[in-house]
């Protein structure tokens, strides 16, 4: 019960964090299906079918509902405990996100047990994702749960723009602010950007299928290269969404480890600017071949060719970080470390598809396959996995087994580059993404055997993962402050994990690096800015679980009301919107009572302050 | 410095060893990396400078990274704090400048492929027009200067430029020929596709359909026939040929009735189907079941029977209804089949 009324931060990140384990689970079973349908030619492991709902599920689940999270439990965790901050601005809303996003989850992998996943890729490209073509639930699932998971993830990234422009430490000046705390704050200006495109979509894509609109429709006058365009003004920003929350993970796990500050950090947040900016401008280079005329080819072309800059600024930087300092190879620092070449190795494949006349070769094939995955799975993966087992003994209070960690991180780093790398070769020899089986004698067979081992050595990491995971929980909790020894910024000044005001005192910021700069200035603590008081804190409510479960039943009665039961009752409720019309009143009956029902909140007394400090 | 040397020789041997693999990769008939036409070479080129320029970047990078995780571990006992630098302006202005010019390379010659295979040659003197309609899971091939229709297996003359004009009957496809060609995507009317390629030399290619179709997707496979000039116009004129029936009067009957509905042959039967006239010399049949003389191919009659026997099974989802279901026996459907595959041209 108290984790559903809950609004604090850090516990919303574990929330975040397990609801990520779940679904990177379903999809990592997903992947290795996949996998072991590939295995070799001709195979009958899955259906043709049912390899395509496998494929856009495994899709759908890790971009939006498997490192999503994962990503916002590290930000949960993170942000405010980086900016000096005793919660988000509006821990409400962070609840409430968090809820949305989980019912969303839930009701797009439902679709597994209620008669059909969708089956139309994760890009959903119409005709194919069309009633004509896809007339299962499948798609509707896709549209729906997606467009509820969305609304949790916008609420988050408006929320962690308002406390990161509204909240920070004195002293804590934009150009002082922590590399994680920058991205994350880009990250959150480009959903809020990006994230309405997709879910315009996929309203339109929802008229079409529910509601006979034509807006993909040839045949009323639609057109299917319309839902191209907003699916990609979405999709390739998402990208960017996704890697540079993974970008601020290596900019301060490097560093640590080094012992030594960020290199160039003025050009590292210029270089996220520009990065965000030019993913917006680049989405139609995943679109060279439906033939935009080679005006817009060539210009979508250079566009997607200079992101190669800002981005070759952040590798070099990092690289020059460790030049001169003193290398620490802990379980982070070794994802953070493999992080590098293998981002520049998807990186670069990236510089190759944007050459359009030469993406008429890639486009679709094994090789654009292998350049995502080894920028989605071996760099983002990475930077998260670098990330959890940075942030673990702050987050849980105990650490991760380092032995365990290691060994997760040679599993997983040799069976990636097993799987992907020779992906590259597959599509160049002509084997084109998302096909259920291949002939026999085309010179696939054994590269896709190596690919199928890798990804089983990959699992097997993951797996080692979780095992140290639960293993550590085993383990009393009593970790330093900052059991890394060389943490540099905010969150390492409080105890771990944190109490639920996090700063007892907000402290002083005196320049980058807040906590480095009291050390070498031979301080054990910060300075505080402001005295002891009595710290206001928000009431736990279970209102964000039941708006979402609200809105979840509304998005079911939805998609189903067309739907001819054998039941008549059934029948009856859902064909006259009775099942929508429950769903919205739950929802916004609670948010009548939440506008009502004033709430102030409560305190921590300085008593209780004082008192929990003696403890500490 | 020692050490920075020793990086680079352990990088060199793997070059060498990459750039055999790139050079023998894939089958001939298949592989991007083989090209067997002009365009496929044009961006065979740009792929090979990409990936030098690439192969280069990713060297330089391994070997800083390389020489750092040697050179700054920390040692034991080592507890002063390492200097904090903050930054070098002429360092950071360096690799600004350098990644600018690399890209600045492979932009050059980018945006000239884009506009030289831009060029729209549909209605150029010269060019053999091939109206190319993707279909659930078969591929129809329309010459409009012959007056000639086919599936699944495109006929082309060696040394002229073929120039398309593609368009999709029902979902988004994308025709691939990877030997001689990128792909190029088959859209509804309103946003039709024009481009072209050629090829000097005679020989089969595998074709794909590269765009997520359905269940059968991965199966959509076409052939490209390269034939000399003088082949390919007997080519069209056997197509245009009367069409040639079962001798069988009754079999001839049931074909009419229970295919020809469907289906074309000749001057006969219907356009919702693939065209089969002249099936028996085409190199497989629905485009995945190899004949003979093709790797792993069998026997034409026997991939047809394959075919006829169960088409769901051969590829799911397909619209063609199995023909015991509409009421055909086994005798029938073996007199078909072998009708079919001696159903030759000559050419």
């Amino acid at each position: 019960m108290d984790w559903l009324t809950t609004v604090d931060h850090k516990k919303i990140a574990i929330l975040y964090l397990l609801a990520g384990g779940l679904f990177f689970g379903i999809g990592g079973i997903e992947a290795v299906l996949i996998r072991l349908q590939l295995i070799k030619p001709m195979n009958d492991f899955v259906s043709a079918q049912t390899f395509n709902e496998l494929i856009t599920m495994h899709g759908t689940t890790m971009i939006f509902l498997g490192v999503m999270p994962v990503i916002f439990a590290l930000m949960n965790a993170v942000i405010p405990l980086q900016i000096g901050a005793r919660d988000v601005a509006f821990p409400f809303l962070n609840s409430l996100g968090f809820w949305t996003f989980l019912f969303g989850g839930l009701l797009l992998n439902l679709s597994w047990i209620m008669g059909g996943a969708p089956d139309a890729g994760w890009t959903a490209y119409t005709p194919l994702s069309s009633t004509t073509y896809s007339p299962n639930h499948g798609v509707d699932f896709y549209t729906v749960g997606l467009q509820i998971a969305g609304l949790g993830t916008l609420i988050g990234g408006i929320n962690f723009l308002a406390t990161i422009i509204t909240m920070r430490a004195p002293g804590m000046s934009f150009m002082r602010m922590p590399m994680f705390t920058w991205t994350s704050f880009i990250t959150s200006a480009m959903i809020l950007f990006a994230f309405p495109a997709v879910t315009v979509g996929l309203v339109l894509l929802s008229f079409d299928r529910i509601l006979g609109a034509n807006f993909f429709e040839v045949a009323g006058g639609g057109s299917p290269v319309l839902w191209q365009h907003i699916f990609w003004i979405f999709g390739h920003p998402e990208v960017y969404i996704l890697i540079l929350p993974a970008f601020g993970v290596i900019s301060e796990v490097i560093p640590t480890f080094s012992r030594k500050r960020l290199f160039g950090y003025s050009s590292m947040v210029f270089a996220t600017i520009l990065i965000a900016f030019l993913g917006f401008m680049v989405w139609a280079h995943h679109m060279f071949t439906t033939g935009l005329g080679p005006v817009a080819n060539a210009l979508f072309s250079i566009a997607t060719m200079l992101i190669a800059v800002p981005t070759g600024i952040k590798i070099f930087n990092w690289l020059f970080t460790m030049w001169g300092g003193q290398i620490r190879f802990t379980s982070p620092n070794l994802f953070a470390i493999g992080f590098i070449p293998t981002f520049v190795m998807g990186g670069v494949t990236g510089v190759m598809l944007a050459s359009a006349p030469a993406d008429y070769q890639f486009h679709d094939t094994y090789f654009v396959v292998a350049h995502f995955h080894y920028v989605i799975v071996g760099a983002l993966v990475s930077g998260l996995l670098s990330g959890l087992h940075y942030w673990w003994p702050k987050m849980f209070g105990r650490m991760l087994n380092e032995t365990l960690g290691k060994l997760s991180f040679w599993f997983f780093i040799i069976g990636f580059h097993m799987t992907f790398f020779v992906q590259h070769f597959l599509g160049l020899m002509g084997m084109q993404r998302r096909v259920f089986t291949y002939l026999p004698n085309q010179q696939f067979d054994t590269l896709n055997l190596v690919s199928t081992i890798g990804a089983i050595l990959m699992g097997t990491g993951v797996l080692i993962f979780l095992i140290n995971a639960f293993v550590t929980a085993a383990k009393p909790k009593g970790v330093a402050d900052d059991p890394w020894e060389d943490g540099r910024t905010l969150e390492w000044t409080i105890p771990s994990p944190p109490p639920e005001y996090n700063f007892k005192q907000i402290p002083l910021v005196r320049g980058i690096d807040a906590l480095w700069k009291e050390k070498m200035a031979g301080n054990k603590s910060m300075t505080p800015a402001e005295p002891l008081g009595p710290i206001h804190m928000p009431s736990p409510t279970i209102l964000p679980f039941v708006m979402s479960v609200g809105i979840f039943i509304a998005g079911l009665g939805f998609m189903f009301s067309k739907e001819q039961f054998s039941n008549s009752f059934m029948s009856f409720i859902f064909n006259n919107w009775i099942v929508v019309i429950i769903g919205l009143v739950i929802t916004f009956g609670s948010m009548l009572l939440r506008s009502l029902y004033d709430d102030h909140g409560w305190h921590i007394e300085v008593e209780e302050l004082e008192e929990e400090g003696v403890k500490a | 410095m020692m050490k920075r040397w020793q990086a680079v020789k352990r990088l060199l041997p793997m070059l060498a060893v990459f750039s055999l693999l790139l050079a023998g990769c894939g089958r001939e008939d298949l592989s991007a990396l083989r090209p067997q036409g002009p365009v496929a070479e044009g961006q065979y080129d740009l792929m090979k400078l990409a990936i030098t320029i690439m192969i280069f970047v990713v060297a330089v990078v391994f070997a800083i990274a390389v020489y750092v995780l040697i050179k700054f571990r920390r040692k034991k006992g080592q507890t002063e704090v390492p200097e904090q630098v903050e930054g070098n302006f002429k360092l950071e202005i360096i690799w600004t400048v350098i990644p600018l010019i690399l890209v600045f390379i492979l932009a050059v010659p980018t945006v000239q492929k884009i506009f030289a295979f831009g060029d729209d040659h549909y209605n150029e003197k010269g060019s053999v027009q091939v109206k190319v309609t993707s279909h659930l899971y078969w591929w129809e091939f329309e010459y409009p200067q012959y007056g000639v229709k086919t599936a699944q297996e495109l006929m082309i003359p060696t040394g002229k430029n073929i120039a398309f004009e593609l368009k999709t009957a029902d979902v988004l496809h994308s025709f691939w020929v990877p030997s001689l060609s990128g792909k190029m995507d088959t859209n509804p009317d309103g946003t039709i596709n024009r481009f072209s390629f050629s090829t000097n030399k005679e020989g089969v290619y595998r074709g794909k359909c590269a765009e997520l179709c359905g269940p059968s997707h991965g199966l959509m496979e076409f052939k490209v026939k390269a034939v000399s000039p003088d082949s390919f116009d007997k080519w069209v004129a056997a197509m245009k040929a009367p069409a040639v029936l079962p001798k069988d009067q009754a079999l001839a009957e049931t074909f009419k009735k229970s295919c020809l509905s469907c289906h074309a042959v000749g001057d006969q039967g219907g356009p919702a189907a693939p065209d089969l006239t002249g099936i028996g010399s085409r190199e497989s049949v629905a485009g995945i079941l190899l004949n003979e003389g093709q790797d792993g191919g069998k026997p034409v009659k026997e991939n047809l029977k394959t075919w006829l026997e169960d088409p769901q099974a051969v590829k799911p989802g397909n619209k063609m209804p199995a023909p015991k279901d509409l009421g055909l026996t086994d005798e029938q459907i073996d007199g078909i089949a072998d009708y079919l595959a001696n159903y030759k041209l000559d050419y």
